[in-house]
């Protein structure tokens, strides 16, 4: 397989905010097909890093590429699913408008919603079980749910790349099986998932591969090598003390300044 | 765009031609309300046009900086288009143009409004400043130096002519037929901005995260609805003012939140609410000719919000009072239903023998539970108005039929939830009644099917299961106290 078709192309990667590095030289590959999880401790650049593919906050150096070509070209193979808490669940749309706007790219500037759409949204709907909720407000709608409603609104797109952001949060057993089986799905349909998770227990069995983050790569590769005692240590246990100390004094010079 | 102007041309003309059949007399009282109600005069129609056009376009757009959280934005907006008024006087005679005139006034309002947009997206962009510093910054700034320049302004005797000032706190009666033109053809430029970017808009106050995956620019669309502020504002100028053209920016759409779910019906509900504040504001500054039009037309929209406060279909308060209500008394009546079935199932346990027990006392049903008095009693007429229950010749409280019926079903549900609770939430078994009364009364059908499942492999469905924990209170009770209606067999 060539360079070209990889899903996914990280080199190099820094992001700060306002000078203040969040990911260091961040670098790793992946490939078509698979599942991929991002593990690391709270404050490690996760969401960062996934902000930073999709040219949301702006990189401070480093490359990335989705299937060979930069974001801006090919977003609409990209499908993005944001923390749930990130927006007001109380706004007014139902969960049949949440998932149609997964498919505003689509329908274009000028289109209009029609018939085909909503089916699509309908029947994305359906895949993460929650079909009989369509007509809902939002604010109806229990956590779960909620990300359920996210998780349609994604695979509406029929994007070929998943970036997820913490999906499994505070989501109840049923949703979890939910999910894990259409991550699954897409698996077999040649799909790929980079997914931030927070659970180590299930780690092993839901993800091909790992990278585990803090501030910077500590390892990535396939589970069964990298996801290992040692390894987690470092990103968990011994805190980055020279880093976090250098960009803590940085950080104060800057604000000095 | 000169289809605009016909469209609003047709419009001002068809209100403003329009000929009353009864002929009135200006003078007293009277003679004005009823002249001012068939529209006699061309000027009041054409105010009163003016500030309907105008609270309906501000009820649209005011929807979006409602929902994007930033409705102060109006605010810092409308003070920002001063100094564009007072420089735009200065100004106009250097480029030929006539200071006074109205248009040129208000596209120095526009292009200083915009100024300000800029400034409050570029402060934003800055690290350790936010939102609130930067509205803050812009508000005062703009206003400070638009003050300063109509000071300079007023001390030549065009510049007191051209009346600048009223810009500040609004007149409508000196509106012109030229003024509710201009208003009507903005109004519709700002409906049509918001039509052709409805999905975008929403998207930008929903979710700006997933928006800005899908490739929309944030700032851009920011500064769309800021432009659309300062639309609004520009024609709002002259009936409101600038220092009231945030409430009707934020109050109809903050009304309309009451009434619906729905966004589109709600920037329908909050476009009549300002459009009805307008009309009905314009008209009374029009009778009470000393009342300023700005304020009577702001007051006007918050007698609406508090209308929409209270009685809002959605969330009105009276409609949420009404659900906690009845979900308050289901809730007794459930604990009451289940408090019955129970007296009644431990006298059996107790006797162990054929005792059966069928009514229950006031006095046992009131230890069960922290009710007062009068709640426990509001509670039995209620349900004896169902036929739930019924009292007996001893004055004790009997199930019907019916209420055996529904206090098993609940029951069940409790015993259920309990068990479960307590195998699968590790929950103390000595607490588990009151977590289970807590979620009980919401419990789904389909959510009680699945503890079914999960539960009965020791129990068959249906049947109700034996409390898993001692039956507190009233047990001694029952054992020592020979009550009348305890033990009959």
């Amino acid at each position: 397989m060539s360079d070209q078709t990889l899903p996914l192309s990280i080199q190099d990667l820094t992001v700060a905010w306002h000078r203040r590095p969040v990911i260091w030289d961040v670098e790793f590959e992946v490939s078509p097909g698979r599942l991929v999880g991002i593990v690391g401790p709270n404050g490690a650049g996760k969401s960062t890093l996934l902000k930073a593919v999709m040219d949301l906050v702006p990189k401070a150096s480093g490359r990335v590429e989705i299937f060979g070509r930069p974001w801006r070209e090919s977003r609409q193979r990209v499908g993005y699913v944001p923390q749930r808490e990130s927006v007001d669940w109380d706004f007014p749309v139902s969960v049949l408008d949440v998932v149609t706007m997964g498919l505003y790219g689509r329908i274009g500037w000028f289109g209009r919603v029609r018939r085909v759409h909503r089916e699509a949204a309908r029947r994305a709907l359906e895949q993460v079980g929650i079909g009989e909720l369509a007509d809902r407000q939002i604010s109806q709608l229990s956590g779960g749910q909620q990300q359920r409603t996210f998780l349609a609104r994604a695979l509406v797109q029929e994007a070929d790349l998943y970036l997820m952001d913490e999906p499994f949060a505070a989501v109840d057993a049923a949703t979890e099986q939910a999910i894990v089986g259409i991550l699954r799905s897409m698996r077999a349909a040649g799909r790929t998932a980079v997914v931030i998770h927070h659970d180590l227990h299930t780690v092993p069995d839901y993800f091909d591969s790992v990278v585990l983050l803090n501030m910077r790569v500590v390892a990535e590769g396939p589970t069964h090598e990298v996801f290992t005692r040692e390894n987690l240590e470092r990103t968990y246990g011994g805190r980055l003390t020279l880093l976090e100390e250098a960009t803590e004094a940085l950080r104060r010079r800057e604000q000095r300044l | 765009m000169s289809g605009f102007w016909q469209v609003a041309d047709f419009l001002v003309s068809v209100v403003a031609d329009f000929r009353p059949l009864a002929p009135g007399v200006a003078g007293s009282f009277r003679d004005r309300l009823s002249s001012l109600l068939l529209f006699e005069h061309y000027n009041t129609r054409v105010v009163v046009l003016g500030a309907m056009l105008l609270g309906l376009a501000s009820g649209l757009v005011g929807c979006f900086t409602l929902l994007r959280r930033r409705a102060l934005v109006g605010d810092a907006l409308s003070h920002a288009t001063l100094p564009g008024v007072g420089l735009a006087f200065l100004l106009a005679p250097l480029a030929g143009y006539d200071g006074g005139n109205r248009l040129v006034l208000l596209a120095g309002a526009a292009v200083s409004g915009t100024a300000g947009a800029l400034a409050i997206l570029f402060i934003r962009s800055l690290p350790r400043l936010k939102e609130d510093a930067a509205l803050g910054i812009v508000l005062s700034v703009f206003f400070g130096a638009g003050v300063a320049l109509l000071t300079v302004v007023q001390q030549s005797s065009a510049g007191r002519a051209a009346g600048l000032d009223r810009y500040i706190f609004g007149q409508a009666a000196s509106m012109t037929a030229d003024d509710a033109r201009l208003i009507a053809v903005t109004a519709a430029l700002a409906a049509l901005l918001i039509a052709c970017n409805f999905r975008s808009l929403t998207l930008l106050c929903f979710d700006e995260g997933y928006a800005a995956a899908q490739g929309y620019s944030i700032p851009l669309l920011d500064l769309l609805v800021m432009f659309l502020v300062v639309l609004i504002t520009m024609i709002g100028l002259q009936a409101v003012g600038l220092i009231l053209m945030i409430a009707l920016l934020v109050i109809p759409a903050a009304a309309a939140r009451f009434w619906t779910n729905r966004l589109w019906v709600m920037l329908l509900i909050s476009g009549l609410i300002g459009g009805l504040s307008g009309f009905l504001g314009a008209m009374l500054s029009a009778v009470f000719a000393d009342l300023p039009s700005g304020a009577v037309i702001v007051l006007t929209c918050s007698l609406l919000f508090f209308l929409s406060l209270l009685l809002g279909r959605e969330r009105g308060v009276l409609v949420r009072s009404l659900r906690r209500r009845e979900l308050s008394a289901a809730i007794d009546r459930e604990h009451l239903l289940r408090g019955i079935w129970e007296l009644r199932e431990s006298a059996v346990e107790f006797s162990g023998a054929v005792v059966e027990r069928r009514a229950a006392g006031f006095e046992e049903l009131l230890s069960l539970r922290s009710w007062s008095i009068s709640r426990l009693r509001a509670q039995i007429r209620r349900a004896s108005a169902e036929g739930l229950v019924w009292l007996n010749s001893e004055g004790a409280i009997e199930l019907t039929r019916r209420g055996v019926m529904e206090a098993e079903r609940l029951v069940h549900h409790h015993r259920l939830w309990e068990l479960y609770l307590i195998t699968h939430a590790d929950v103390a078994a000595s607490r588990v009644d009151r977590e289970a009364d807590a979620i009980e009364h919401v419990l789904e059908p389909e959510l009680i099917a699945r503890l079914e499942q999960l539960l009965l492999q020791r129990q068959r469905s249906g049947e109700i299961p034996a409390s898993p924990h001692e039956m507190g209170g009233f047990q001694s009770q029952v054992g020592s106290v020979a009550s009348p209606e305890g033990h009959q067999s």
